[in-house]
């Protein structure tokens, strides 16, 4: 009897086995960094629009990271398009799919997309976007860590330079890009930054309407509470 | 009802307090409902402001283009066009332009910017239509020998002159619509945005 | 002033129920006075569902269920969510409220049926409230699923594809049930639309009528209370029970309370964690829904996941008829089992105060199991999980079985006279 309480009570414990790891790394915490948002807002629009669209993105909701929309059209906005467009890319999706192998997806929630328990979308991104090497096997002539046979090429490889992935499992520099590493890695940290500013833009605002809320439950919270010992005084 | 007679003050008190205070969570917590039904960022989108290339606009020719999902005219007005509006002040229902079918700066009478470049949504004040232009002078059907040139809209008959102004005893009450715009250059102008650079 | 109002209530009166109505259902409306926190959830649960309605009202102004690509090539109905969240203004609260709400409504549903089992609130004469409760609750699981499919992310669209086909593994009927559930050959538009149409009005519809009729025959009998006894068997000389206390304004005071503590719970959820670590958003259905491309791990929003674990437990083929089939069975029965209730429980006692203690363990080996086959449904299936979702299962069906039995040998304390607190 002891015996089958004691298995019962442990077999619980025996279904925490782990799944296909991913290790990611921590992307910097860029959320509240203005400057570091319209940075990486500016290598969105320069290196990702030409394939990727964001399609649920309005330009001029980048007035939220603090900018004009003078600012916007002179320096974000390169098509025709109003301010007050969606973000969308020229290249067309039939295109895409035949020279890609696969349409490259929209990106305006990628970064809420690809959360998972090994870390947040912020994180995956950050891996991904560092983690390109190498590879003679693939059409693309590159591999990625986080993503196996990605098909997008390494976009940003003049900036990061070459990777390749050694014996030993573990990315190294064989040819140097335009940005040394810890460059390479501030500038994709404020991409990552602003992927997850465009995923969810009014997060911060959704934040500080909490604090207003709870505030007000709370007001409301004292007076209900009085009104409710105030009549059960009567029971017994 | 127990004591009906005798009201327990401090339990009012609170109870007033409360519904107040709960009243007052009620309205707010209704705001974000009631604002979800305004105009959104894609309606906006949609209607922003339009600009226009007049610099092909011949004299005597009319150019249409669509602002908030409205036709509005651009005409190039002649001579003989301008001339003729000050003929006809007996003839239409206000013209001076007193009631606001126009912003502050086309109350005159061409009710215009520039005198020749008349802009106006192409929409009868009666009940919707979009009238047709009658430019040609002289009799037609619907249309007396007096005709100086102007609009007649094809549903209950309304005429409009070349500055859009009704005619007398028409169906539809006011003249027509002039919306904001201006003029970024000669042969630019922008419809949606007034002379104060606000937008419509 | 006040005699006018007077005169236009009496005006009403003679025309319609409202006074009589009032003092019936509310303020002559005797209630035990001994309600603890497990009777809250009775009034929370409609106020999610007025809060559903209104969100999902207005949500349906700018959704729109179509499936096919949009210039930018993403599905409409999921571009039509997105819109909602950036373009309408105030769109992502009422968008957080919906979606949360629905994960807020199975929880306080489970713990108002927890109490039902802490106290005995099933037995007779109670027995058909307690029918209109589980057909609420069925109703409600089907308006989850209509409702999931709508965003169309990879989620909505891989969970609705898997649990459509699973019925096409009823013997006979199944696959022709499924291709006239979807309206095609795999879940696609025509499957959007009705689902649409269910989620919106039929399901809803059916829902307020059922809560309607749950709520009638609760007040036809009066309401049970955590010692299990009537309280309509001791009447004062007036001819009302002596634990009683009117519903109004006793309780209406008591379940503003109680809504404004729901409320703050829901406000920290709403405001600083919306995705709830990926159980109330998944993560997975920011992705528009791809048919060509399975996610490698679907799972059911939560609180489906105890009858997955169980749709899944079952891995052996009996009399010729596939595993898939009986996994089905499982899952249906698990849900259908708790009909039965009324007439299982053969204990001379309601309340579990007075219960023996094999009622005790089998209420806390029961609620153990249920979360462990809850957790279970999220993972993917190992040999060692699928053996402990299995002996789970037949715990759970176990309390049920067996509780005609054990309720009977149980030895239980004596009721008391008189509530206690």
């Amino acid at each position: 009897m002891k015996k089958l309480f004691f298995t019962l009570f442990l077999m619980p414990l025996a279904v925490f086995a782990a799944g296909t790891e991913l290790h990611l790394d921590k992307a910097p915490d860029k959320t509240r960094d203005m400057a570091a948002l319209q940075r990486g807002a500016k290598v969105f629009v320069n290196y990702c629009l030409n394939c990727h669209s964001a399609s649920f993105m309005r330009y001029n909701r980048l007035r939220d990271i603090g900018l004009t929309d003078e600012q916007i059209r002179d320096n974000l906005v390169f098509s025709d398009d109003k301010v007050g467009d969606l973000m969308k890319t020229a290249m067309q999706r039939a295109e895409a799919k035949v020279w890609f192998g696969k349409a490259p997806p929209d990106l305006t929630m990628v970064a809420r997309a690809r959360a998972s328990e090994f870390g947040s979308g912020a994180d995956w991104l950050y891996t991904y976007l560092r983690g390109f090497y190498r590879d003679a096997k693939r059409p693309s002539g590159w591999n990625n860590t986080v993503f196996e046979n990605v098909g997008m090429p390494h976009v940003l490889w003049e900036l990061q330079g070459q990777q390749v992935m050694g014996q030993d499992h573990k990315l190294s520099i064989s040819k140097p890009g335009k940005l040394k590493p810890e460059e390479y890695d501030a500038l994709v940290a404020d991409l990552v930054g602003y992927l997850q500013y465009m995923a969810e833009p009014m997060a911060e605002t959704r934040k500080q309407l909490g604090v207003a809320v709870l505030i007000a439950l709370g007001v409301l919270l004292v007076f209900s509470y009085a009104l409710k010992r105030e009549y059960w005084k009567d029971v017994h | 009802m127990v004591g009906e007679d005798k009201v327990d003050c401090g339990r009012r008190r609170l109870l007033v307090a409360t519904a107040t205070a709960g009243g007052v969570a009620g309205v707010v917590a209704a705001v974000p409902f009631v604002a979800s039904m305004l105009p959104s960022e894609r309606a906006k989108s949609a209607g922003a402001p339009v600009e226009v290339d007049i610099s092909k606009l011949e004299p005597g020719q009319m150019l249409t283009v669509e602002w908030r999902g409205k036709p509005v005219w651009i005409i190039n007005r002649t001579k003989d066009m301008l001339d003729a509006l000050k003929k006809l002040d007996g003839r239409v229902s206000d013209p001076q332009s007193d009631k606001k079918m126009q912003p502050e700066y086309c109350k005159n009478e061409t009710r215009s910017i520039k005198p020749e470049i008349f802009v106006a949504v192409g929409i009868c004040t009666h009940l919707g239509c979009s009238p047709t232009e009658k430019f040609k002078t002289g009799a037609d059907s619907g249309i007396d020998a007096d005709w100086q040139g102007g609009f007649l809209c094809p549903c209950h008959g309304t005429t409009f002159d070349l500055a859009g102004r009704v005619y007398k005893s028409m169906p539809a009450p006011d003249n027509l619509e002039i919306p904001a715009h201006k003029y970024l250059s000669d042969t630019k102008l922008v419809i949606g945005i007034g002379q104060d650079g606000k937008e419509a | 002033m006040k005699a006018k109002m007077t005169a236009l209530l009496g005006w009403v009166d003679a025309r319609f129920p409202l006074t009589s109505t009032w003092k019936e259902h509310l303020a002559e409306y005797y209630a035990p006075k001994n309600f603890n926190f497990w009777y809250f959830f009775g009034s929370l649960a409609i106020l999610v569902l007025g809060l559903q309605i209104i969100t999902g009202i207005f949500l349906t102004m700018h959704y729109k269920p179509d499936a096919s690509l949009n210039a930018s090539g993403v599905p409409v109905a999921f571009a039509s969510v997105e819109y909602i969240m950036r373009d309408v203004p105030w769109g992502w609260l009422i968008r957080y409220v919906h979606s949360i709400g629905a994960s807020a409504f199975f929880l306080v549903i489970y713990l108002h049926m927890f109490r039902g089992l802490l106290y005995g609130s099933y037995r007779k004469p109670r027995e058909l409230i307690w029918l209109f409760g589980m057909v609420i609750y069925l109703l409600m699981m089907a308006e989850a699923f209509f409702g999931y499919l709508l965003p169309w992310g990879q989620m909505s669209f891989w969970g609705a594809q898997v649990i459509v086909n699973m019925f096409s593994a009823i013997p006979l009927i199944g696959p022709e049930f499924s291709l006239w559930l979807r309206g095609d050959f795999v879940v696609s538009d025509a499957t959007l639309n009705r689902f649409f149409s269910f989620h919106v009005i039929l399901v809803p519809l059916l829902l307020l009528g059922l809560v309607a009729a749950h709520i009638v025959a609760l007040h036809e009998v009066g309401s049970n209370n955590p010692d299990g006894i009537e309280i309509k068997k001791k009447k004062d000389a007036n001819g009302i029970p002596l634990d009683g206390i009117p519903f109004h304004p006793y309780y209406t005071v008591k379940d503003i309370l109680g809504v404004v503590v729901f409320l703050m719970v829901f406000s920290i959820i709403i405001f600083f964690m919306p995705e709830f670590g990926g159980y109330f958003l998944e993560y997975n259905n920011f992705f528009p829904a791809d048919p060509l491309a399975t996610p490698p791990h679907i799972a059911p929003l939560w609180y489906f996941t105890p009858y997955y674990s169980m749709l899944r437990a079952v891995t052996v083929n009996f009399f010729w008829i596939d595993a898939k089939f009986w996994g089905i069975v499982a899952m249906g029965g698990g849900v259908m089992i708790f009909l039965f209730l009324p007439w299982l429980d053969r204990s001379p006692v309601k309340s579990i105060r007075y219960k023996g203690p094999i009622f005790k363990t089998a209420v806390a080996i029961f609620v153990a199991c249920f979360f462990i086959l809850g957790y279970l449904g999220m993972l993917v299936p190992t040999p060692m999980r699928t053996l402990v979702a299995q002996i789970c299962t037949v715990l759970y069906f176990g309390f049920f079985i067996l509780m005609p039995i054990y309720s009977q040998i149980d030895k239980c304390k004596p009721e008391p006279e008189r509530l206690t607190g």
